[in-house]
């Protein structure tokens, strides 16, 4: 239970894009005084964040921006794409799913396998997972994750418990059908229990659209937001984290009997920086083996393990063989871990749009 | 047990070693107290005792006491 | 490109519910007059729906459909290894729907679930997704559940879209098993036609605004607002009677499957037109491809399974039938697969 293996699945190449624009939490007067400043910034070690702030700029444009990058520097035709996955929680429409509308933006054959899903902080962890289903037989040879979440723009700019974490984000994962190779090492979990932990109160279909919807509530000094925007329960997802990443990471070497020492690096989400801490000194790793991108892109949810590798990793990926723990877990609650191991993939420079 | 679990709790407060804590001592009452001690004090139960307090169940525990007759359930669980 | 060939993997089971409330086409004050309901019911060939109180969602008809299929096969819903729910009206926009569900079906935490949004091509996308993820055997047991409250996203003063649709939930459990019949698929996606069915906004395309909710009569018996569905009636006819039959004819071809063979056509009930304009291109007599529609309407994504319940269910429980099924809508997007399914475990429609 739990566990999956997709043998015969590489990933030849991951990019990034984020919006150019930069805000520097520094500057936030949201957060109170400097004192008060600084001590959120060593808390959640956020210090600037990539906002699409107002820009017609969706999460499907930013990975539009990444894949084509990707698709260039691999000299992948499009029409070559087999399947195409489009994970986020900010897509364009209700309906139809936002992969179809990629589909024709990146020139894909029209027989290409497309669909849309829906999860957060753990969204990366489960499209490689499913991608991964899909190619493992070989019918499908080559794939596209676009992993990626304007999430900014769900957060309400008077919510000093959500506005200030959060950055923007889209990448492109590209994956291709190579027999023999040790492929994906899965464990993934859920918790629906904790579905209230991270959640959007209207706009979906329990709770449709409605003029009060967007009516700002105070619930305390400092944080004020309407149904349509993100309510975050920072402790509970905290003590969440704390207790199932590790377990999971640790469940995975087990099951697969692999040695956490021979691990190059560990990629966790970036959910913020004392909760990372806190996973990393639960398993004993070395600060050089955990990547933080936290500092510069924020929590940038389904996005965030793919620009973590792209932002700190890009020599190691491009110039030798890798060996990676990735650790996605946050909004459902949904959680899970991948192993895999690169060589030389292609990484271009962060886009920036 | 009991003697430990102050000097590690006293440690996750961030308060200076004199400060006195007792068991009937209601600690949201502390001037330490915080939501990042809330944090610090989850992290802590966890790493010391293997024990994860999810939030709804921490709700309910008043007392320096109380925090550690939980933990001693679930630890024998 | 585009075709699966998933092996190891049957179908167990399939169940489906819907709302208690029918609605009837004949009186819908929709229509402009009785003879336009007249015409419409026989041009469409559907003659009632079923539409959701407001307290029901999709989660909710799939929820139950699953209950019943998982309590009739007596699976222990601990041993579900993965569950994928499809659908365009979820509960939230955050969190997926599918964690919600685990939850409320009592599943394992070490299940794997996600929520997919697609349209009336879902149910054979996700048949091909949970067959992917039980072919090899790591994951033994799978639940789909696919349903839309899709009446909630017409206006009911929309001739052109209200009266065609229904709302159902339904439930397919799918295992690893080794000595299965393979199953067949064939995908396609064309987005350069994405407008031709949608909603403007609600998403993060066309964020909503209080205008969001201002109705604007487009033309006599057409009133909507940019929360309510738009479809070009037109380019979706000329889309299903082109994509759908080639994707069955080049599926059939790459796994050398004769028209003979097949003992039903479920194609999605989009409307009598359409169903009858595909069997007339495959050159399938119209018998061959059971209908829904007349009672149902257009129920999306689940329109499929719903259409072997009422239609087949004695059959699909009592015999071996080789099917092509054939999903197709909006995105633009289209699936077709051919499975075999061997008595499978089919309870009654359920109402609630």
């Amino acid at each position: 239970m739990g566990f999956q293996h997709f043998k015969n699945v590489t990933v030849k190449g991951i990019a990034a894009c984020v919006p150019s624009n930069v805000f520097d939490n520094r500057k936030l007067s949201l957060l109170g005084n400097s004192d008060q400043i600084q001590k959120y910034i060593d808390t959640t070690g956020v210090v600037t964040r990539h906002l699409v702030n107002g820009r017609n700029l969706c999460s499907s444009d930013l990975c539009f921006h990444a894949a084509a990058k990707l698709l260039s520097e691999l000299n992948w035709r499009p029409d070559e794409i087999d399947c195409l996955l489009f994970v986020s929680q900010t897509p364009d429409y209700i309906m139809p799913a936002t992969a179809c509308i990629l589909q024709e933006k990146l020139g894909l054959a029209h027989e290409c396998f497309a669909m849309d899903i829906s999860l957060g902080c753990s969204g990366w962890i489960y499209g490689m997972a499913a991608i991964g289903a899909l190619i493992q037989n070989g019918g499908f040879k080559k794939g596209l994750l676009l992993a990626g979440d304007t999430s900014t723009v769900t957060k309400s700019p008077k919510d000093k418990s959500t506005y200030p974490l959060f950055g923007d984000g889209g990448t492109a994962t590209a994956l291709e059908y190579t027999e023999g190779s040790s492929g994906l090492m899965v464990h993934t979990a859920t918790d629906g229990k904790g579905y209230k932990a991270i959640i959007i109160p209207d706009g979906g279909f329990r709770n449709f659209y409605n003029p009060d919807s967007l009516k700002e509530v105070e619930y305390e000094d400092g944080i004020v937001r309407n149904n349509l925007q993100t309510s975050l329960d920072g402790p509970g997802v905290f003590v969440f984290a704390i207790s199932k990443a590790p377990r999971s990471i640790n469940g995975l070497l087990e099951h697969f009997d692999l040695d956490i020492n021979k691990v190059d690096y560990f990629i966790l989400h970036q959910a913020n920086k004392i909760l990372n801490e806190r996973i990393r000194t639960k398993l004993r790793l070395p600060v050089e083996k955990v990547p933080y991108s936290i500092e510069e892109f924020g929590n940038t949810s389904s996005s965030s393990i793919p620009l973590t590798m792209v932002t700190r990793l890009r020599q190691q990926l491009t110039k030798g063989q890798c060996k990676l723990i990735t650790c996605g877990f946050g909004v459902g609650l949904s959680w899970g871990t991948i192993y895999l191991e690169t060589e030389k993939i292609t990484c271009p420079e962060l886009v920036l749009v | 047990m009991m003697e430990k679990f102050i000097d590690h709790f006293r440690e996750a407060l961030d308060a200076s070693e004199g400060k006195e804590i007792r068991l009937e001592d209601r600690f949201r009452d502390y001037d330490e107290w915080d939501s990042l001690r809330y944090l610090s004090v989850i992290a802590m139960i966890d790493s010391e005792y293997d024990v994860i307090i999810e939030t709804s169940e921490f709700k309910k525990i008043e007392t320096v006491g109380g925090l550690i007759e939980e933990i001693g359930k679930r630890i024998k669980t | 490109m585009a075709y699966q060939k998933i092996e190891n993997v049957r179908i167990s089971g399939i169940s489906a519910c819907v709302p208690k409330t029918i609605v009837s086409n004949i009186n819908s004050p929709v229509f402009l007059s009785a003879e336009d309901a007249s015409k419409f019911i026989s041009s469409t060939g559907i003659k009632e729906r079923r539409i959701a109180s407001s307290d029901i969602c999709s989660s909710d008809l799939c929820y139950d459909a699953a209950e019943k299929l998982i309590g009739d096969l007596g699976w222990d819903r601990k041993e579900i290894d993965c569950l994928v729910f499809i659908t365009q009206t979820p509960d939230y926009i955050v969190p997926a729907t599918s964690c919600i569900l685990q939850d409320r079906l009592g599943l394992s935490s070490e299940c794997y679930s996600f929520d997919v949004t697609l349209g009336c091509s879902g149910w054979v996308y996700g048949v091909s997704i949970i067959g992917s993820l039980l072919s090899t055997g790591y994951f033994k047991k799978g639940l789909l559940l696919v349903g839309e409250t899709t009446t909630k996203t017409k206006s009911p003063t929309d001739k052109s879209t209200f009266p065609l649709f229904g709302d159902a939930g339904t439930a397919t459990c799918m295992e690893h098993s080794p000595k299965a019949p393979p199953m067949y698929f064939h995908t396609g996606t064309d987005g350069s036609k994405h407008q031709v069915i949608y909603i403007p906004d609600g998403a993060f395309r066309n964020p909503t605004t209080l205008q969001s909710l201002n109705s604007e009569e487009v033309e006599p018996g057409v009133t909507r607002n940019r929360l309510q569905y738009i479809m070009d009636g037109g380019a979706v006819f000329v889309f299903s009677i082109t994509k759908p039959p080639q994707s069955i004819k080049i599926l059939m071809e790459n796994a050398a499957i004769a028209n003979e063979e097949i003992d039903y056509y479920f194609l999605h009930q989009a409307n009598k037109i359409m169903v009858e304009k595909i069997c007339n291109k495959l050159k399938v007599p119209v018998e061959k491809a059971p209908t829904s529609y007349e009672l149902f309407g257009n129920t999306s994504m689940s329109s499929i399974p719903l259409t072997m319940i009422t239609s087949k269910r004695r059959e699909l429980v009592n015999s071996r039938l080789n099917l092509i099924i054939c999903g197709f809508g909006g995105g633009l997007s289209w699936a077709t697969g051919n499975i075999i399914t061997d008595r499978i475990v089919c309870p009654e429609l359920i109402e609630i």
